[in-house]
């Protein structure tokens, strides 16, 4: 009964006209204490509530004509698609859960933490008053809502990483994390007699064939999955988040860890639980994967699952201040 | 495809099965976490009115206040229902609610709880926010909006043509059941 839509996102053209930020504008990086990015923060957010990165696009496009035309997977994954360019041409959320609000901020010598947190918590007020956001942030024991996605006790959300780097140009990256995929994620401690994983790869690859089977359709299949080896438990989740900002179909730089990433594609596309969980062969778009150190006692597989409408965007200001986003 | 229109009667709930295409038409009550809470623990009698022989829907929209003070939906797509899970039975029994919608399916509770009271699971697209708030046609109402927050409150819409797949029927059918348990074999085949 749907029809088969062919995305094609508004250009670049309309999307630099209907920025917050001034035409031509630029940062000045001669001047970091004067340096203010809120409404290039703004901007960014805009963006990355209304518009799906290509690649995921991509991914959704080739999932859906691999599934039978008029199988419900396939007209499940078409609306996806008819969502996507909605969202786009009206530039609004393009879920209603617009997620947790995490960024990455790397950064030359001279520039002030403490200003950009300031300018960025300021952005997601602005971005949620837009209509941007969704007031996401609630009192964990009440339950009651702030209203403007700032944490009520400290400063805990937006969450904020930061790292200086040895470059002068400043990179923004930002991920909206919906909760209902942030509830199926898992973590693994290694060895798992129930699951008879080793501390291995094998062992590895039935932690995510398991984490797969318990989310079914609850994180909004196609998933995209990313997993952390090693680490302690907290370097390791944040590592299995931080590795959704890769972009589906590029090459892992670790040979073996690309194999990898592409044989539990495969394999976890036979499961049969498909778009939404009513069954088809897309069950998640990429798995994207990073090795890392650990204790020697310690073997934790960590499994951060992004729903399809995997909303990531970075915002890149080069050494003469020019903005790009990718 | 069937077109359904709020109030539904016992009878056409009775006669819909697992993986029958659905247009909901009409009023439907939006409720999710602190809703279900306060259903179950508090049964409140000023709610039976508004949600007999109703569609609850799992859903915290995005919200827009305009000037004149009236609202409007900028995207409502479903919420993961198994959160609802210790409630559902009971909210659908007390109400004699007759639909719930959502995504990613209930469990055996419900699943009784549907074939007792006879109601449906109805299935929506997540993360089709943009497209599912275009079949919002107005907001008639909102219910504990100071009390549980914009995503918490109880909203009260008109929809038309609300595109929907039933998944858990009134007979015990489950259409995630179904998936699970044939994903399971595939998974242990694949650890073997």
């Amino acid at each position: 009964m749907s029809e088969c839509v062919i995305p094609t996102l508004t250009s670049s053209e309309v999307v630099q006209s209907k920025s917050v930020l001034p035409a031509g504008w630029k940062a000045d990086l001669s001047n970091l204490k004067g340096l203010d990015l809120t409404q290039a923060v703004l901007e960014l957010l805009r963006r990355t509530t209304s518009r799906l990165p290509q690649d995921v696009i991509d991914a959704l496009v080739k999932g859906r004509d691999a599934e039978e035309e008029g199988s419900r997977a396939f007209n499940t994954l078409n609306d996806m698609v008819k969502n996507i360019l909605l969202a786009d041409g009206h530039v609004t959320p393009l879920c209603q859960d617009t997620g947790t609000v995490i960024f990455w901020v790397r950064h030359p010598y001279g520039l002030s933490q403490v200003a950009v947190k300031k300018q960025i918590r300021e952005a997601v007020k602005l971005a949620t008053q837009n209509v941007y956001l969704r007031p996401n942030c609630v009192e964990a024991l009440s339950g009651k809502n702030s209203g403007n996605n700032m944490d009520p006790f400290h400063e805990g959300h937006p969450v904020v990483h930061f790292e200086e780097w040895d470059k002068p140009g400043i990179e923004v990256a930002v991920m909206l994390k919906g909760g209902g995929c942030e509830n199926v994620g898992a973590q693994y401690r290694l060895p798992d007699a129930a699951l008879g994983a080793g501390r291995d790869l094998k062992g590895v690859r039935k932690c995510v064939i398991d984490a797969v089977v318990k989310a079914q359709g609850q994180g909004c299949s196609p998933g995209i999955l990313g997993v952390a080896i090693g680490g302690d438990r907290v370097t390791s989740y944040e590592k299995s988040k931080e590795v959704i900002l890769r972009k589906l179909g590029s090459k892992n730089p670790v040979p073996a860890m690309d194999a990898f990433e592409k044989e539990m594609v495969s394999d976890l596309n036979t499961l049969g639980i498909g778009p939404m969980g009513y069954g088809g062969n897309t069950t998640v778009l990429g798995v994207l994967a990073e090795e890392m150190f650990r204790h020697p006692a310690s073997f934790y597989v960590s499994i951060s699952y992004m729903c399809w409408s995997s909303r990531r965007l970075v915002m890149k200001i080069d050494a003469n201040g020019e903005v790009s986003f990718d | 495809m069937i077109r359904l229109t709020t109030p539904i009667t016992e009878d056409q709930i009775r006669q819909l099965k697992v993986g029958d295409e659905v247009l909901l038409n009409g009023r439907v009550v939006l409720s999710r976490d602190m809703g279900h809470k306060f259903m179950k623990e508090q049964k409140p009698e000023w709610l039976k009115p508004i949600l007999e022989n109703m569609v609850i829907y799992h859903c915290g929209p995005v919200v827009k206040k305009h000037e004149d003070g009236h609202y409007s939906f900028v995207a409502a797509g479903p919420t993961t229902s198994i959160r609802e899970e210790p409630y559902q039975a009971d909210v659908i029994d007390t109400y004699k609610v007759r639909g719930v919608i959502g995504k990613g399916g209930m469990g055996k509770k419900t699943s009784e709880g549907l074939q007792k009271t006879g109601a449906v699971y109805l299935h929506a697209t997540g993360g089709a926010g943009s497209l599912l708030a275009e079949r919002v046609k107005r907001v008639v109402d909102v219910k504990m909006l100071e009390e549980f927050g914009s995503p918490e409150a109880f909203w009260i819409i008109e929809v038309e043509d609300f595109p929907l797949v039933v998944t858990m029927d009134s007979h015990g059918g489950s259409l995630h059941e179904l998936v699970a348990q044939q994903s399971q074999e595939r998974a242990k085949a694949l650890m073997a």
